[in-house]
């Protein structure tokens, strides 16, 4: 066993894992951050991204080792207690979640298009930055928009 | 996946040590093809030797002509690096297009040219811009370095350091996307440099090569029409599911002839 | 009134916590002394099992125990069932093998359960599964749906000879062959509707955990209908008596039909949690939902229209052979028979229809009902030959369709194929459709394309569906094992809120907003002040579930009619309470009032009357809480008008849709913006059939297509933003004046894609998925 120390939404953790525990699996069943999801086994689907440093990666295809002295933010991490953050509040404004398991992946890597093309989005930008997350319910229209009008929340 | 012992060394030197001690060792770089590839339980090595956490492999740095990219440096900061922009745009625009942005935030140069899959995209830009591979042990010219598909000229404890890329006058990248994967069913990396035009195609077979037969064709006149006659040869080309072979060649033909009418 | 009522665009009531991260799916939920369950599948698409050593497994670190299939049948567990004796083959049963949980002697297909391993945890149960040491002899195997009935094939079941499971014709054959005999012109087409994966995001999961001291079984899974489950889990699985299993389906991600059906996990996980009297966990990976969820759709089908002088069709004649995988999922057989052949009418009058459907059997997963089941590849079908018949009779494929058109004036109208559409205006959807895509100016849009190398092309598709199932008298005679009515309880609490219980399930549909409003609108209620409480056998009464866009259009009414009972109720409450006649009481808004004075009580202040009865009318029972059951007189027929334009690069068969419009009536909407949801996912959906994804079994039946690696999903760029309008009309037949909205678009969108794409590059017909190559094949052909 292994034992990493890192920062999960902004609190210190530490933990024993085996070497092939995924991060996924350390933030759900050892964090029970359930809000991170997994939908697929080929880093595909994207329903498991986080915040590493500040940068989106997929939390299934990354060693919970790997992640040791990193800071994590997941999905619960956005959130000041019910107020939502601007990029999740347009989600609900766009109506861009149905059964909301992509979801919190969505909005993570809508988080990381701010963070990479600001705050002034277009739509075949967003549509083609959410190539690696897969959505079977919305059909994606309502999800660009809402990433859209998130990001220009955000600059407020 | 099957458990494994762990590693994270801080230098090439350890991690060089680390992997000839080991049974069956591997290096990890971003991990992105190989833990999907171990949670499938196809690949089961007693060692991973996690190259994160040595500084001296990451990052970017021109002298003259020269781009040298470390070999853990991420996708993403290739794709932003201004200096990569500004010297081989078309490496920059390469690296922005590989897998999705969470990939590119983890993925590496040295993870992806080391993995050699046949549908890469840094191979191709690797041939086609000349390039060397820099290991720990010696330089690799780009043309040597990828032996077949997922072999590479790399010894069992060599280890990728950085690579040097010379400026080209102009070089551009054209691939056409698997629909479910989003790898190259085939990609064609085209660099017109001063001894003349480099083509390496990747995507089509086996592994990323050498295209000679377009080079030659584009040795008059460095335009879409010279290669109007073109034909790759379909004996040779990858058929799967997404592709047969006759498409792929057909496409090698339509990416270059593309890829050269962006090569201004 | 209120703008949280009918009609209103209200923000969903489940976003807060999906958005938070607090969502409660399955495998989110773990529990003290859990095990986890790790299947051992067929590596085999067709072999005899020779023998199973579980020694070495039994014996790897972390084991709790490991069961084969003489286990699960010793404790008489299963088989599983097909819950529908329909349809018979020429009036004898159709051939239904025996469907084991864990295989029995023999596996069919690759995935097949052949046995579980129960681990401390997931990593110690998979690394024991590979050593369950399983001798298989292979057996040549057959996957083709065309083939799989031919001479010489592989035989899978000894009960179903030549690999059928039934030959249905259905209509009158001689009318049809008479009118064919007299046609003007025969238009024909042969195609095949491709095989999808249903995959919604969530994989299937089930925690199964068991209480010795009350012998009660309580089984959380991914689940669309948590009462079917439990009743035939009970009933016909032997798991528990009803009244000791409890079935909960919490928060669930995604089903669009993947999630209806009792399937071999969930099953052992219930059972073995008693076995090993722990709690057990399993949930699927990827790869396991594309080896063992049910699949969709794969048929092969040959269809002729015969068309009089003006390109009126006369008559119909379809024959179909439909592909049901290597056993009978749980509505299989219905699929490719009634949920298929009686649509074949579309929004068309077509007198005489004849069809023949043959299903088969092949060393596949399982194939059963799928985001549309059954309308997709009528629609498809349909839609793609009437634009053959067009094409054929030189005329446009939007008049084409007019002429033959249902007339707005002859609802309710019987169609030759059993179903009667309760109400419908197509021209109207089509005018409207045609404007929005603005159809006049397509031809210079594609001139402008040519000059860019791209060919242009514009389809249409008019599409009508039977959803909203549906009236349980008509699923009986048909051989359903179960009433389709559905149920509600609505439940004031003595404080004056509101508590629904359904016994639909939401996977995605937003029901808690949804059915929300309804009660916000009719009981006028403050919408925050009510919560619809589903999936769980303990809280609701027995419901029927979700699927087949039957929610609203069934269950909606259930609850409506709940509130009309309150307010019955509360008439003679508020009577007596304000010293009037029962006949004075009005009720609106909220409020009763006294006819023409101005008392008025809240039907808040009625409810705590009825809770703390000191002042309360003879005869009256206390409380205020009414459940009612609705079961629909007949289908919902949504229906509208897709149309889709496409540009094609020649030189690599890339198809970009470039624009999308939607025209559908879907009668009232309750929320604008989730009907928009329902229709852009729909949509994409179909998208992904016409374009992306194409489910492929090798020879050998290994399935090539088993990760998003190779199975292509759609993505945000494969779409663009859509045109939506709606051309409501009002379904007499549905006393909320609602249809049906979730299958629509994929439904619709198919035949839209790809008629465009052959418009655009001049071929009478390309499969789907249109892949790069085949259209770029469909390209060189058409030079």
């Amino acid at each position: 066993m292994l034992t990493i120390n890192l920062a999960v939404n902004g609190q210190p953790v530490s933990g024993e894992v085996e070497a092939r525990t995924l991060l996924v699996d350390f933030l759900r069943e050892q964090l029970r951050l359930t809000g991170t999801h997994v939908g697929c086994d080929t880093s595909q689907c994207g329903a498991c991204v986080v915040m590493i440093d500040g940068k989106s990666v997929k939390a299934c295809t990354m060693l919970a080792a790997m992640a040791d002295g990193a800071e994590v933010t997941t999905i619960e991490g956005l959130a000041n207690g019910a107020e939502l953050h601007p990029m999740q509040q347009a989600f609900m404004d766009h109506h861009g979640l149905q059964c909301g398991f992509c979801t919190p992946g969505m909005v993570m890597s809508g988080l990381d298009m701010v963070n990479r093309h600001g705050n002034d989005l277009d739509d075949a930008t967003v549509r083609r930055e959410l190539n690696g997350n897969i959505c079977r319910c919305t059909g994606y229209q309502n999800i660009v928009k809402a990433i859209r009008t998130g990001a220009k929340a955000m600059e407020e | 996946m099957y458990e494994f012992s762990y590693h994270r060394p801080a230098s090439v030197a350890e991690a060089a040590a680390l992997i000839t001690r080991a049974v069956d060792g591997k290096f990890v770089a971003g991990g992105q093809t190989l833990l999907p590839t171990m949670k499938h339980r196809l690949a089961s090595p007693s060692d991973m030797i996690d190259l994160g956490g040595i500084a001296e492999l990451e990052g970017i740095v021109v002298n003259g002509n020269i781009v040298t990219i470390g070999a853990m440096t991420a996708h993403a900061d290739v794709a932003a690096s201004t200096e990569v922009r500004e010297a081989i745009p078309a490496l920059a625009a390469l690296a922005g297009n590989i897998g999705d942005p969470a990939v590119r935030n983890r993925g590496t140069l040295g993870g992806s040219i080391a993995n050699n899959d046949p549908a890469a995209d840094y191979p191709a830009a690797v041939i086609a811009l000349g390039a060397t591979v820099r290991t720990n042990q010696r330089e690799i010219a780009g043309e040597d370095f990828f032996t077949g598909m997922f072999e590479t000229a790399l010894e069992e404890d060599e280890l990728i350091v950085a690579v040097d890329f010379p400026r080209p006058e102009a070089a551009a990248y054209m691939k056409f996307e698997n629909p479910a994967s989003r790898y190259a069913i085939v990609g064609v990396f085209v660099a017109r440099t001063a001894p003349g035009p480099r083509v390496a195609v990747t995507g089509a077979t086996a592994c990323a090569h050498r295209a000679h037969r377009l080079e030659e064709a584009l040795q008059g006149a460095c335009n879409a029409a010279a290669l109007d006659d073109f034909r790759a040869p379909v004996e040779r080309m990858n058929a799967d599911i997404h592709a047969s072979a006759e498409y792929r060649a057909h496409l090698v033909k339509v990416m270059a002839q593309r890829a050269v009418a962006a090569c201004v | 009134m209120q703008d949280t009522g009918i009609g209103a665009r209200v923000r969903r009531k489940e976003d807060q916590r999906f958005l938070l991260g607090k969502g409660r799916y399955t495998d989110d939920i773990n529990v003290a002394g859990q095990t986890w369950a790790c299947f051992v599948r067929s590596p085999h698409a067709h072999a005899v099992i020779e023998g199973i050593d579980t020694a070495a497994a039994a014996a790897a670190p972390g084991v709790v125990a490991v069961f084969p299939g003489d286990d699960l049948a010793a404790d008489g567990i299963g088989p599983l069932i097909c819950g529908v004796t329909g349809p018979s083959d020429h009036g004898e049963p159709h051939r239904a093998p025996a469907h084991p949980a864990l295989a029995q002697g023999k596996v069919n297909y690759v995935g097949d359960h052949v046995a579980v391993v129960i681990a401390e945890t997931l990593a110690q149960a998979r690394d024991a599964a590979e050593l369950v040491e399983v001798d298989y002899r292979p057996l040549a195997a057959v996957t083709s749906t065309a083939a799989a009935a031919s001479e010489g094939q592989p035989q899978i079941h000894d009960v179903a000879p030549g690999n059928v499971c039934f030959n249905w014709p259905f209509g009158d054959k001689a009318a049809v062959d008479e009118a064919f005999a007299g046609a003007h012109k025969v238009s024909s087409i042969e195609l095949t509707n491709n095989r999808m994966v249903t995959n919604p995001m969530e994989p299937r999961a089930a925690l199964g955990e068991y209480n010795a001291g009350t012998e009660e079984i309580t089984l959380h899974m991914t689940t669309q209908n948590p009462h079917v489950h439990r009743l035939v889990l009970a009933a016909f699985n032997q798991l528990a008596p009803e009244h000791k299993l409890r079935v909960v389906g919490p928060d669930v991600g995604g089903g669009f039909g993947a999630k209806i059906f009792v399937y071999a996990e969930e099953l052992v996980v219930g059972w073995a949690c008693r076995k090993v009297n722990r709690p057990v966990k399993w949930t699927a990976d990827r790869t396991e939902a594309f080896l063992a969820d049910a699949h969709g759709r794969d048929h092969v089908t040959k269809a002729e229209m015969a068309l009089d002088e003006h390109g009126k069709f006369l008559a119909l004649r379809v024959h179909t052979t439909a592909n049901l995988g290597a056993y009978l999922s749980t509505f299989a057989t219905m699929v490719p028979s009634y949920l298929y052949a009686f649509l074949l009418a579309g929004q068309y009058s077509t007198p005489l229809i004849h069809s023949e459907v043959k299903a088969v059997f092949t060393n596949t997963a399982p194939v059963d009902a799928s985001r549309g089941a059954g309308r997709p590849e009528a629609t498809y079908l349909l839609e793609r030959l009437v634009d053959i018949c067009a094409a054929d009779m030189g005329l446009d494929p939007t008049e084409i369709r007019r002429r033959n058109f249902i007339p707005q004036d002859a609802f309710p109208y019987q169609t030759p194929v059993v179903q009667c559409y309760d109400s419908g205006d197509y021209e109207t959807a089509l005018d409207q459709a045609i404007e929005l895509a603005d159809y006049p100016g397509f031809a210079s849009r594609a001139a402008a394309a040519k000059e860019r190398g791209k060919l242009r092309g514009i389809g249409f598709s008019s599409y009508v569906e039977a959803c909203g199932i549906a009236p349980s008298a008509a699923v009986g005679q048909l051989g359903g094992g179960v009433g389709l009515w559905e149920s509600a309880q609505v439940r004031f609490n003595p404080t004056g809120n509101v508590q629904v219980f359904t016994g639909t399930h939401s996977h995605g549909q937003g029901h808690e907003t949804t059915f929300a409003q309804l009660v916000c609108d009719q009981l006028g209620v403050p919408f925050e002040n009510i919560e619809v409480i589903h999936g769980d056998t303990a809280k609701t009464q027995f419901g029927m579930g979700t699927y087949g866009s039957r929610s609203l259009a069934v269950g909606g009414v259930a609850i409506a009619k709940a509130c009309d009972k309150l307010i019955a109720k509360g008439k003679k409450i508020a009577a007596h309470a304000m010293e009037a006649a029962e006949g004075d009481i009005e009720f609106a808004d909220g409020n009763y009032t006294v006819a023409g004075t101005d008392k008025a009580m809240s039907i808040a202040e009625v409810a705590f009357n009825a809770y703390v009865p000191h002042n309360y009318p003879e005869g009256v029972e206390p409380g205020f809480d009414e459940n009612a059951f609705f079961d629909p007189m007949n289908f919902s027929f949504p229906a509208g008008t897709h149309v889709c334009e496409v540009e094609v690069d020649p030189d690599t068969g890339e198809v970009e849709i470039v624009a999308y419009t939607a025209v559908d009536d879907f009668g009232k909407l309750v929320n604008p913006m989730i009907v928009e949801g329902q229709v852009h996912g729909g949509i994409v959906h179909g998208i992904g059939q016409a374009l992306l994804e194409g489910c492929q079994y090798g020879e050998d039946g290994q399935l090539l297509t088993a990760s998003f690696m190779d199975y292509a999903m759609p993505r945000a760029d494969n779409a663009p933003d859509f045109k939506i309008g709606y051309a409501p009309t009002d379904p007499p037949d549905n006393p909320l004046g609602v249809k049906g909205c979730g299958e629509a678009g994929a439904i619709g969108a198919p035949p839209a894609v790809i008629n465009a794409i052959a418009n655009a590059i001049g071929v009478r017909h390309l499969e789907m998925p249109a892949t790069p190559e085949t259209v770029w094949r469909a390209c060189q052909a058409a030079r």
